[in-house]
């Protein structure tokens, strides 16, 4: 499917939208019919929640973060667990992590797993996060793996080596890991790996990329069937490469342009009932014996 | 006569000096606008407080790259002081944005 057709679909994506891929051809269908389709679990993606936010682009921030748990709690089937994929603050600033969990206990489910974003670890270096979030990850590094109901999950860490002129990247400690990790792995298993920075080339001058991502992606291609799922460019993307499908996610805070679609990445304004169109969170559906994992946009409007 | 003029045109050159110095003192700054630091590079003398302002919608970061200091996260309008007391090249960049890097030379 053309980029532009793609981008027509989510115009309409009211009340939200199945993508599903099969043979790497994208189809579109409405919430209902995959509702009716039954899926084995689900489980939720928040992202981006950016608590401390206080810019133009959305001075009601917290309201759109209750009205994104909102829509996770109405969803037809409750999540099994909810991933959150970093920027939980913004910026660290003073108590956000506390008011977010604070926040989170609202939502209906059975366990929440965490990965950084670059604002969660800006300050300092992770020491906040990590005594956080880091407890059960490995060497509480922050990075983690799990399995589900035959499904192997991966959460990886792209924002600690943030240097002048270098944003996300995993590095060679982690990447090692992660070699170990899916060595155990059958190449039948589905991989559902997580992290902030899209492991793809999004948009590199806007730090839109990991830059040591395609060795992670390497070590996933001999799975049958992989779903990458991704924050921080506050927008729904997709890309689908062999048995690979990438999905960058919505933000609950606020939105931001499309790839040189403006003089930089900073918040996009918009009028206040598109605003609510461009936020929200997300829906994943997996299906045994159905290859590719279901993915449903939630946004609040 | 000739004595006493080159005394007071050392002295006048003196004050010259120390008011350029005091002037440059008083307010180095660096404004933080279109996720760039300007000006990119900036020379002060030894002691100088530098005073850094988010004129950016976007929050921004000014950190040490070796991480010595790091302001917050500034949000537009807020400002970030840090007073250089020794010689030498000091390069810093935004934690949240690295593309944003930038220098200050101290004298």
């Amino acid at each position: 499917m053309e980029r532009r057709r793609f981008m027509q679909c989510l115009a309409w994506a009211g009340t939200g939208l199945v993508w599903a891929a099969r043979g790497g051809v994208l189809s579109a269908t409405t919430l209902d019919v995959a509702a009716a389709a039954g899926a084995d679990f689900t489980f939720g993606q928040i992202s981006d929640t950016h608590v401390g936010f206080a810019g133009e682009a959305n001075r009601d921030s917290m309201g759109t973060l209750r009205d994104s748990i909102a829509g996770l709690n109405a969803l037809p089937t409750r999540p099994s667990f909810v991933l959150h994929t970093g920027d939980l603050s913004h910026g660290q600033k003073p108590g956000a992590f506390a008011t977010l969990a604070e926040e989170l206990k609202a939502v209906k489910t059975e366990k929440m797993f965490f990965i950084p974003g670059e604002h969660d670890v800006a300050i300092d270096g992770g020491k906040e996060y990590l005594s956080r979030y880091g407890a059960g990850t490995y060497e509480s590094r922050g990075y983690q793996s799990f399995d589900y109901r035959g499904v192997h999950f991966v959460g990886l860490v792209n924002v600690l080596s943030y240097k002048p002129g270098v944003g996300g990247a995993l590095g060679d400690e982690q990447l090692a890991w992660l070699r170990k990790d899916l060595e155990a792995q059958s190449p039948s298993t589905p991989i559902v790996v997580f992290a902030h920075v899209p492991l793809w080339a999004v948009y590199p001058s806007w730090g839109w990329t990991t830059a040591d991502g395609e060795q992670a992606i390497g070590m996933v291609r001999r799975f049958g069937s992989v779903t990458v799922l991704n924050g921080h460019i506050h927008q729904v993307l997709q890309k689908v490469e062999g048995n690979v499908t990438f999905h960058s996610a919505r933000s609950t805070a606020f939105p931001q342009p499309a790839p040189g679609a403006a003089p930089n990445p900073g918040p996009m304004k918009v009028e206040a009932d598109e605003l609510r169109r461009l936020l929200g969170v997300r829906q994943v559906q997996y299906t045994e014996g159905m290859k590719p994992l279901a993915i449903v946009e939630r946004p609040l409007a | 006569m000739k004595a006493l003029i080159a005394t007071l045109t050392a002295a006048l050159a003196l004050t010259l000096a120390f008011a350029a110095a005091g002037g440059a003192a008083a307010a180095p700054r660096v404004e933080i606008h279109q996720f760039k630091f300007q000006p990119a590079q900036l020379t002060v003398p030894v002691g100088t407080t530098v005073t850094w302002m988010n004129d950016d919608e976007e929050t921004h970061t000014v950190t040490a790259t070796d991480r010595t200091y790091t302001s917050t996260g500034l949000d537009h309008g807020e400002k970030f002081t840090h007073r250089f007391t020794a010689p030498g090249t000091y390069t810093y960049f935004c934690a949240l944005h690295p593309h944003m890097t930038a220098t200050i030379v101290v004298r």
